[in-house]
């Protein structure tokens, strides 16, 4: 069985070799042109005059194209109002405003430059409070959702908190840049070849902006050098450029942005501000609640709206909250249009109530993981076992809930019936030794005075599942050859998180062959039509049900096949090995498979899944939205520099819940990725727009992700034992997108150690990025002195 | 002869046509279908591009995309398509990589790749230092280090310890005339000096030429600002401008000097200078930058002056036949102008040997690769318990970098107590009125700035200050 095995990726051996091929890899057609965007250079303003000439003078220039070339074109994946090229008005100092198609990348880029284009500038909104002032917003107002009577629950609370905490945008820095290429075919086909984690979206605004039937165009996908969100929607733009200057030119035209029009044109994680107020008890439990989450869209809807609604669905994260509100403001404004990234609104809900956990402990003075504790959903196990035989599973420090209590609900009304958090959190403190060190952290910086050790455990519940339930479909197509080789195909895409071979590993479990005989071949809108982007975690949930289906419908028909011949059931047959063993006889798998063509049998099926159990309606805020939870758990250790704010991560210990596995190797890489990712949104990773709205981090040079010395000096990552109660491919969990939370514990950690610089007295509400410059505002003030 | 010679992946290479500015990695791209080496930023800070580049001085890891052709000239490259063994068995560090499931979108792997087995044949296990110049995105780097640390087990292959000797490749290397001269477009041949004095006439008759050793600054005019300097030196061959001399008076440090050099060589006599310089770039950028390039491009965030400035250097400056020698900080004028006249460039700098106090304080957002909010070097001498000398200097304090005059002269002549650093602090409101920017507000600055001077009097009496030594 291949399913469950630590096996390497499946691309490992081209990766190291250089061989790997991405989209500006692939050796294009003679005659193949180039293509960059002029930027805009403000952030709001009418276009009053473009002078083109010298562009359409430069050295290799073909063609310049403005918006009246290109028509209404468009490339937004949800409110279709994101105009290829500048429509009279830009709306972000970065958007594009014309296009240049020239002999090569660098004659396109240097004509780019040579555009001459004014602008009568009009008011930019660039904050909350701006656009708060001029109701600047998608939607008609905000979200509210709301549970209970939170207003009465805090005003009767012993204990009232109050506070903000703002949080940062973050670029996705995927390594490779966004690149696309278009191919025309004869008849006015187009094949497209680009770096997207949706090729059915691609396909889809390429045959608007063509104004063909989508039949017309094919769009391949082999790999992508990273995406984490930042391909779902954002390629749309160069592959409808490529494939509108291809089809005006009549040759193979393509576009890969540098890196540093890459961070200028394209969505970055929301910025949030986060305003909050809480009432809770003695032991720091939550009684009532509110949350104001602001979100900085910027100045499209893009995929804002479920971005946003996943952050009101993680702002419980691990916590019941009896009685709350959530109030989400989906503001718009005049910079890049904040799009999806690994976690997509819930790493900003999450850190909403993880910041709050904090608090309510420094308020009461109570160790945070005791008040993350008392504030745990209900385990799941409690409600499974009767009276008297409930068996305990928290620890010392948890305390028991009645087992006869019904399980919880979470503010959205879904019922929390597989948390495990009680256990795993026990499991965690103890492998990491958390209680005694956060003793030892507490001597260590008495004895301290410029350097201050802090601690924190921060929990992740995260929800799987598209919100947008329709979505929560995938598609495969599988075909096995008389030679027993097998091709492999579904709608999923591979950007780097092992997709490719869980799914391969799910193929050959079925049929019971190597992975060798399994060929991973390029996701391929004309193999698998209509898919959802590979996103939200959901790639080898989707499709790795839809392959497993597909694999055994063939698998069936070549059951079928040999159990004729030997008069038995097909369920005598058995795959195993290589083998197709029936009663007294066995046949290789490539045996197996001639039989069954010249039993005229097709070995070509498709597959097709839907998540069950789903129901949302999203204006109520209410019903279920995910078919699951992941758990997991992180404790952090950082030190900071009380003169400087430099601060690292010393120790992290990981227990995280991927379910039974697919891939045990695979998944600890993208939790010790996504954990680092984490704590790069949350510390060194700064974007910085000046007063005018203008990107000032736009390349590597200026806007820092974790290097190598930034990782955990010690980091220990292990996967929880156990499997998803849902009946999820082989009993996995989805794990792409939840431990970049556990990069929480990082802020939590750095505000203890703040807070060790205090007399108890004041909060740290230490803001993100944590930059050595914020950390040393937190310090001052915890010192008596003001802001800056 | 007008070509420039080397060694792809142990094949011979002369190329006549090619643009001087063209670089590497563009050229391995289009011209040779080599797509291996990648293209992260066209800046030189992620490492996707990441080549193995030997000479006679060794084998180093440098950035295919700032690396422009004619520096190459009789050198061995050799991209990730050339690590494995002929008959097909990977390199260790390859081999690793897949075993330690260090590889998910594979895009920054080549870099790695190719660093990685610099690192290997050289034995560097410093692996945190030696890859901060290569940017992941997917894996948090652990199984990277991991992989790193299985491939030191193995031995480096035979066939690459030859491949990378100079005695064994150079004669491949066609040589004819050792000197490249490179033509593209109009623009004139590219001048490769044979000597320093070489370099001085031509450049006193070349006044408006761009002197390119690393290729680490200017390389970004090229690929980030598009531009096309002519015409041009490329300097890095001068052996009579490289190197660190060591006399009883002074250490003399020759302007090629690259910034790899100068970390081992400045290590014994000023620790905390060789630590700055650690964190300077990556082991990619150290390896092509030089102290004159530092020096000479008048950034106010570079992060030798200060150093340089707090140990008392000297600049010796050279046009034509003429030479002066200048104190370091009097080079630098205001923000975008020096004490250069056209034609001068920079020989060498200079500073007295003395007793070590120099502490050099690199602040940034990121340890490694980044460039400073502000770098203050503190050089404080005590004698009886009584400040004796004090020179302090700050880059990215002002636009330039610029000694705290101000902040010395509170210092001297008083006891060396906390009492007496804090009622220096005032006085760094004198010296400096710096700048909000992307890095850090003009506030934190000035308070850290102010900071970093109680930092090294704690440092001073042994209060543990430095977080990257604090262990788990």
């Amino acid at each position: 069985m291949s399913v469950h095995k630590p096996l390497p990726h499946d691309s490992a051996r081209l990766h190291v070799t250089g061989q790997a091929r991405y989209v500006d890899d692939i050796p294009v057609p003679a005659g193949t042109l180039h293509l960059a965007f002029g930027l805009a250079t403000v952030s709001h303003g009418r276009i009053t005059a473009m002078d083109l000439a010298a562009v359409r003078a430069a050295p290799g220039v073909v063609a310049v194209l403005s918006a009246e070339d290109v028509g209404d074109a468009d490339c937004s994946p949800s409110a279709h109002d994101e105009p290829l090229l500048a429509q009279g008005v830009v709306h972000y100092a970065g958007q594009p405003v014309f296009l240049v198609v020239a002999e090569s990348h660098l004659a396109a880029r240097k004509a780019a430059r040579l555009g001459q284009v004014s602008y009568q500038e009009l008011p930019a909104i660039l904050s909350v409070e701006d656009a708060l002032a001029a109701d600047s917003r998608f939607e008609d107002g905000p979200r509210i959702w709301a549970r209970g009577e939170p207003d009465a629950a805090i005003a009767a609370a012993p204990h009232v908190i109050e506070g903000r905490i703002e949080m940062g945008a973050q670029e996705h820095f995927y390594l490779e840049g966004h690149a696309a290429l278009a191919l025309p075919q004869e008849d006015g086909d187009m094949v497209i070849c680009c770096s997207s984690q949706h090729p059915s979206e691609i396909q889809h605004k390429v045959a608007e902006a063509l104004g063909i039937a989508q039949h017309g165009v094919r769009v391949e996908v082999r790999r992508m050098g990273g995406g984490f969100g930042g391909k779902e929607s954002q390629g749309n733009h160069l592959a409808v450029a490529c494939a509108l200057a291809a089809r005006a030119t009549g040759r193979p035209c393509k576009l890969r942005y540098d890196r540093d029009d890459d961070f200028l044109i394209t969505g970055k994680r929301h910025a949030f501000r986060i305003d909050y107020r809480a009432g809770a008890d003695e032991a720091g439990r939550v009684l009532g609640i509110e949350f104001d989450q602001y979100a900085l869209c910027g100045w499209s809807q893009d995929l804002s709206l479920p971005v946003a609604d996943r952050a009101m669905l993680h702002a419980d994260n691990a916590y019941f909250l009896p009685a709350a509100r959530i109030v989400s403001h989906r503001l718009k404004t005049n910079t890049q249009s904040a799009t999806a990234f690994r976690g997509f609104g819930g790493p900003q809900g999450m850190l909403g109530i993880e910041r709050v956990m904090d608090h309510v402990a420094h308020k009461l003075k109570l160790d945070p993981l005791a008040v993350r504790r008392a504030n745990y959903y209900r385990p799941a196990e409690a409600a499974k076992t009767g009276p008297g035989t409930a068996r305990r599973v928290t620890g010392p420090h948890s305390p028991q809930p009645p087992a006869t209590q019904a399980l919880q609900t979470t503010p959205f009304g879904q019922i929390v019936e597989d948390f495990i958090l009680h256990e795993l959190t026990d499991k965690l403190a103890t492998q990491a030794d958390y209680a005694a060190r956060r003793v030892a952290i507490t001597q260590w910086n008495r004895a301290s005075p410029v350097l201050k050790k802090g601690i924190a455990l921060t929990p992740v519940k995260f929800g799987i599942s598209f919100t947008l339930t329709h979505l929560n479909q995938a598609g495969a197509l599988v075909h096995v050859y008389l030679d027993g080789s097998i091709h492999l195909n579904h709608g999923g895409t591979e950007m780097g998180q092992g997709l490719f071979q869980k799914v391969a590993q799910v193929a050959a479990g079925v049929f019971g062959v190597g992975l060798d005989a399994v060929k991973i071949t390029a996701t391929d809108t004309g193999k698998v039509p209509n898919t959802s982007a590979t996103a939200a975690s959901s790639g080898s949930d989707l499709n790795g049900m839809a392959v497993k289906a597909a694999c055994e419908t063939i698998r069936a028909r070549i059951a079928g096949v040999i159990a004729a011949r030997h008069q038995c059931a097909p369920d005598d047959i058995r795959f195993t090995d290589g083998q197709v063993r029936a009663p007294g006889q066995d046949y290789s798998f490539a045996e197996a498979a001639t039989l069954t063509w010249q039993a005229r049998e097709s070995l070509s099926a498709t597959g097709f899944y839907r998540t069950p159990k789903l129901e949302w309606d999203r204006i109520r805020g209410h019903g279920r939205p995910f078919f699951y939870f992941a758990y997991g758990a992180a404790v952090s250790e950082v030190v900071i520099d009380t003169l400087s704010g430099e601060h690292r991560i010393l120790r992290t210990d990981i227990l995280h819940d991927a379910g039974a596995s697919l891939n045990p190797a695979l998944d600890i890489g993208q939790i010790e990725g996504g954990y680092v990712q984490g704590a790069g949104w949350l510390t060194s990773e700064e974007i910085v727009w000046d007063g005018q709205g203008r990107l000032r981090t736009h390349a590597p040079s200026t806007y820092k992700i974790p290097a190598t010395g930034d990782r955990p000096r010690l980091f220990n990552v292990a996967l929880w034992e156990g499997e998803n109660r849902e009946e999820t491919i082989h009993r996995s969990k989805a794990v792409g997108e939840p431990p970049l939370m556990l990069g929480i514990s990082v802020l939590m950690a750095l505000s203890e150690a703040v807070a060790a610089c205090g007399d108890g007295s004041v909060y740290p509400a230490l803001d993100a990025p944590a930059t050595p410059e914020r950390v040393l505002m937190a310090v001052r003030r915890q010192r008596g002195g003001g802001d800056a | 002869m007008s070509e420039i010679a080397f060694l792809l992946n142990g094949t011979p290479m002369r190329l006549a046509d090619q643009p001087a500015t063209r670089s590497l990695l563009d050229w391995l791209r289009e011209e040779r279908r080599l797509a291996g080496a990648k293209e992260g930023c066209n800046e030189g800070d992620c490492g996707a591009c990441t080549v193995m580049v030997s000479d006679s001085r060794g084998t180093h890891a440098l950035n295919a995309c700032i690396l422009f052709l004619p520096q190459l000239h009789g050198k061995a490259v050799r991209t990730v398509e050339g690590l494995g063994d002929p008959d097909g068995t990977l390199h260790p560090v390859q081999q690793a990589m897949i075993d330690q499931h260090a590889s998910q979108c594979g895009f920054c792997t080549p870099g790695f790749v190719a660093a990685m087995a610099v690192n290997h044949l050289n034995g560097e296990s410093d692996h945190d230092t030696a890859l901060a110049g290569n940017l992941c995105r997917c894996t948090g780097y652990a199984p990277i280090i991991r992989a790193a640390e299985a491939a030191a087990c193995h031995p480096v292959p035979q066939w690459l310890r030859q491949a990378t000797d100079p005695a064994i490749f150079c004669p491949k290397i066609s040589r004819g005339e050792s000197r490249a001269s490179v033509t593209g477009g109009s623009a004139p041949p590219p001048f490769i000096p044979k000597s320093s004095d070489d370099l001085a006439q031509w450049f006193a008759e070349n006044p408006q030429a761009t002197l390119i050793a690393g290729a680490t600054d200017v390389g970004l005019w090229v690929t980030k600002q598009l531009r096309e300097p002519a015409p041009l030196a490329f300097i890095a061959g001068l052996d009579d401008l490289r190197g660190v001399t060591l006399t009883d008076s002074e250490i003399r440090i020759g302007a090629t000097t690259t910034l790899a050099d100068l970390h081992k060589a400045i290590a014994p006599h000023h620790p905390s200078f060789a630590e700055l310089i650690r964190r300077f770039g990556s082991a990619q950028v150290r390896a092509a930058a030089t102290i004159g390039g530092n020096i000479a491009n008048g950034s106010p965030i570079g992060d030798t002056p200060p150093a340089l400035i707090a140990l008392g250097a000297m600049l010796h400056l050279r046009r034509g036949d003429a030479r002066r020698a200048i104190a370091l900080e009097d080079f630098f004028i205001e923000y975008g102008k020096q004490d250069r006249a056209p034609g001068e460039f920079v020989e060498a700098v200079s500073f007295p040997r003395q007793q070590d106090r120099l502490r050099c304080y690199k602040i940034s957002k990121r340890f490694d690769q980044d460039i400073s909010a502000l770098c203050g070097c503190f050089n404080i001498s005590v004698e009886n318990g009584t400040v004796s000398d004090a020179r302090i200097a700050f880059g990215g304090m002002a636009g330039t970098p610029k000694r705290a005059l101000a902040v010395e002269l509170e210092l001297i002549g008083n006891s060396w107590t906390i009492e007496t650093a804090e009622a220096a602090l005032p006085a760094f409101d004198e010296d400096f009125q710096p700048i909000d920017d992307m890095r850090a507000s003009a506030s934190y600055r000035l308070e850290t700035a102010r900071n970093l001077l109680l930092r090294y009097f704690h440092e001073d009496q042994g209060t543990p200050v430095n977080v990257l030594e604090v262990a788990p």
